[in-house]
């Protein structure tokens, strides 16, 4: 069954060798061109080398890894070391929205944000206890294989098959999305050529060695995206706090953070005086927005929506050509109408939405700056009602306070309820997400497998026990050395950054001091990182190397959900189901043919920009979770669930988990009520709960499964049983 | 394939270590969640606890966790002698 220890040993050592040569070469590529930016090189030019060189980088791995052996093709041989194993599952894990998205996200919503640090990384503790080791054993190619044997019969194939596409398709169009900005932001590309040349780097890695050529990219992608992770926060940390380990420092600058959030808010002080001034400003514009959206609703209810919006468009149009008729015309705010009519929401419903956030946006300035680390902070009617009375001098009734509190106190535990389902929605969807599973189908053995988890999820801490880090960090800076300075001097990343993209970074004198205040400030969640290199102050080609590292997290991700999607149809669906005699040749043929049609599908959806990419990235988890976990985990864990419970409790759960995200997720406008207050990115508890209920009644009302799948139950939960039975897959 | 006595115990332990780590997961997951506003009354090193938990402390313990059960399992797999041939 495995290969004898000497060769494995021997195979490992020459992995470190290699990996060792890579990183290392890697590091002098990066110190090269930083003597050439010093010596006068173009940010512009580094960017592409970056870009060209890494890609060409994975290219030439999955070249030299091609394979036309099915083993090798699917499962990498079976003889991927745990501790590199760990790598590829790191890098197959960490996608864009990992890399990029989340410390903003942490530094947008503080502590509320943190559903997505525990979801993704506590989920593989689920693996390791539930999964990883008994799917090593069962040892065949895909998640599918492993429904079709246990529970007998092409149906649950054939849910599993479908399942692991939707969830697969959802989460790859968000990761193509990632490339395409990628590849646009740092070479100027159009967002549509940038997805398709994105799409070629993906290819080149899959396309002729399967997983074999993937996993070995991927360890590669791996420690190129960890080591443009850590290189600014170290740096940034050191430049704060004078501590080179951010993950212990922060502790201080969260201290600085929670005091400055105090002084804003305090109106006694000079900082928060002209906070307030700012503050009434947004309250203002919140109030204008507010009219204009009941104008709005007033003439959709009177059914002339599609009026007012001409109306409203022509009002953008008007203003146009008065700009161009004026005497003397101002170029700048021509170019600004222009777009603005460019960008006209194309009908009533886009127009609300795009008023409903600007409302939205400018409330939300119009308040306090909430605590960092606050958790579940209710909307503050009774800090409100204080404050009201205390202006007026009287004290409150007892029952208005009593009210308040109560209000508060009903936001807060709907934001606690929320937290809990999206955190437990995201973790059981790591453990049912098959790009995740197939990879501990790749180890030696169970050993290996078990080792494995450990490894990945070591691998994948590093950069999420340091993405808070960078979030408190980043705020510190700009609490303390943005707010208060002076508009005549802003700091060079500020002006850069809001010159290149005002949805990343604007900043606009409101009350007209010349001194920067908070709510003057509007960043996008984007920004901390792909800034963070500027705000510590190192050297362009730092940027370079963290654009390079947002790329392999984008690319390594969408390469393993791609092979998932093309494995699931060549192998379940074409090899097990149309033509179990199709030799060798023919089946890496229909698979490769397949991932080609199934990429550049994904690119062409990708390209008409559905949807909220953390939406998308948050359907996935719920989809998997619902479809999967139930009967992947009673599979192993409780023989008497058969193929009745299968089939009912995986489609009871994706099928409750779809119509509740097509019920409440607004962008399908049936907008029905939620149930107990769940947001649709949550829709997962709900269909976990069915599928569970959905495999034991289903195997209860029905026959207990025969003698061979019991000993198949068996064959999966001990790593070695005499006279035992071999699933493995060549 | 018969599972013999010393099999079934092999399986019922592997389920208690199993149902113990998974109890461990769960408070540093859930129940931290459920009392993070009166837990981030405590604040230690400048971190208040539940903020920790989630941002760091969960993780470290999530990582411990699987490190012990990939080193208990396969040391019991040697100690059943249900452990794979060569490595």
């Amino acid at each position: 069954m495995s290969a004898p220890v000497s060769s494995n040993m021997a195979f490992f050592n020459q992995l470190k060798k290699y990996y060792t040569f890579y990183t290392g070469g890697f590091i002098a590529f990066v110190i090269i061109l930083a003597i050439l930016e010093q010596m006068g090189l173009p940010p512009k030019i580094i960017g592409y080398i970056f870009l060209a060189a890494t890609i060409l980088l994975y290219a030439g791995i999955g070249v030299m890894s091609k394979t036309a052996d099915v083993s090798e093709y699917y499962v990498a041989g079976r003889r991927v070391p745990a501790l590199f194993n760990g790598m590829a599952t790191g890098a197959d894990w960490m996608s864009a929205a990992s890399f990029i998205g989340m410390a903003g996200t942490l530094y947008l919503t503080g502590y509320d944000g943190l559903a997505f640090v525990m979801g993704w990384t506590g989920g593989y503790v689920l693996v390791a206890l539930f999964l990883a080791p008994y799917l090593r054993k069962f040892g065949q190619f895909t998640i599918p294989d492993f429904l079709g044997a246990r529970y007998g019969g092409h149906l649950p194939r054939s849910i599993g098959v479908l399942a692991a596409i939707i969830c697969s398709f959802t989460y790859v169009i968000a990761q193509i999305y990632g490339v395409g900005l990628i590849t646009s932001r740092f070479t100027g590309l159009e967002f549509g050529v940038g997805v398709y040349v994105g799409l070629a780097g993906i290819l080149v890695c899959s396309f002729l060695g399967g997983m074999r050529a993937v996993t070995w990219t991927q360890v590669a992608q791996y420690i190129i995206l960890i080591v443009a992770y850590m290189i600014p926060v170290v740096w940034l940390s050191v430049n704060i706090t004078g501590n080179p380990i951010p993950q212990i420092a922060y502790g201080q600058a969260l201290s600085g953070v929670t005091a400055k959030e105090k002084e804003l808010n305090d109106p006694k002080s000079v900082l928060g005086a002209a906070e307030l001034t700012v503050r009434a400003i947004h309250k203002e514009k919140a109030a204008e927005w507010g009219e204009k959206l009941k104008a709005l609703d007033e003439a959709v209810k009177a059914g002339n929506g599609a009026a007012f919006h001409a109306e409203q468009k022509a009002k953008v149009a008007q203003k146009l050509a008065d700009l161009k008729a004026a005497p003397a015309p101002d170029e700048k705010a021509i170019k600004g109408a222009t777009k603005d009519l460019d960008t006209f929401p194309a009908d009533v419903t886009a127009l609300k939405a795009k008023w409903k956030g600007a409302e939205t946006g400018a409330k939300g300035k119009a308040g306090a700056v909430p605590a960092h680390a606050a958790a579940f902070s209710g909307k503050g009617a009774e800090k409100k009602l204080m404050k009201e009375a205390a202006e007026k001098g009287e004290t409150p009734a007892p029952e208005a306070v009593a009210k308040a509190k109560a209000e508060d106190e009903k936001v807060s535990n709907s934001k606690r309820l929320n937290f809990i389902a999206l955190v437990l929605c995201l973790m059981v969807g790591t453990a049912s997400l098959p790009h995740i599973l197939m990879r501990y189908y790749t180890t030696p053995s169970v050993r290996d497998a078990r080792k494995s988890v450990f490894w990945s999820l070591f691998f994948i801490f590093l950069l999420y026990f340091t993405a808070p880090a960078l979030a408190v960090l980043a705020k510190y800076e700009v609490y303390h050395h943005l707010v208060g300075s002076s508009f005549a001097s802003l700091p060079a990343w500020v002006s850069n950054w809001s010159a290149v993209n005002a949805t990343l970074m604007k900043i606009v004198d409101m009350n007209k001091d010349g001194l920067v205040q908070l709510a003057e400030i509007t960043i996008g969640g984007d920004l901390i990182v792909l800034a963070t290199p500027e705000i510590a102050g190192l050297p362009y080609v730092i940027s370079g190397l963290v654009a390079a590292g947002g790329l392999a997290a984008a690319l390594s991700t969408a390469d393993g959900l791609l092979l998932t999607i093309a494995n699931a149809l060549s192998h379940d669906v074409y090899y097990k189901m149309i033509d179990p005699n199709a030799s060798t040749i023919r089946r890496l043929t229909v698979s490769k043919v397949l991932l080609l049609i199934v990429a550049i599908l994904a690119a062409y959806v990708t390209s008409l920009k559905p949807g909220d990419i953390l939406f998308l990235v948050g359907a996935a988890f719920s989809l998997a979770a619902s479809a999967f976990f139930p009967a992947l985990v009673l599979g192993v864990f409780w023989k008497r669930a058969n193929y009745v419970g299968a089939v009912v409790g995986m489609t009871a759960g994706l099928g409750l988990c779809m119509y509740y995200m097509y019920q409440t997720y607004e962008f399908f406008g049936v907008l029905a009520p939620l149930w107990f207050d769940i947001k649709p990115i949550s829709a997962g508890v709900f269909g976990l709960a069915a599928g569970f209920v959905g495999v034991i009644v289903g195997s209860l009302i029905s026959p207990a499964p025969n003698k061979e799948i019991q000993e198949l139950v068996d064959h999966c939960r001990y790593p070695n049983l005499e006279g035992d039975i071999n699933t493995n897959a060549a | 394939m018969q599972l013999t006595e010393k099999h079934r115990e092999y399986w019922s332990r592997n389920l208690n270590l199993t149902a113990v780590l998974l109890g461990i997961w769960f408070v540093v997951t859930f129940v931290v969640i459920w009392f993070a506003r009166e837990l981030n009354e405590i604040v230690i090193a400048g971190f208040p606890f539940a903020f920790y938990m989630g941002a760091q402390g969960a993780l470290i313990i999530y990582v411990v966790v699987i490190w012990f059960y990939a080193k208990r399992m396969n040391e019991m797999d040697l100690e059943y002698g249900v452990h794979e041939g060569d490595d």
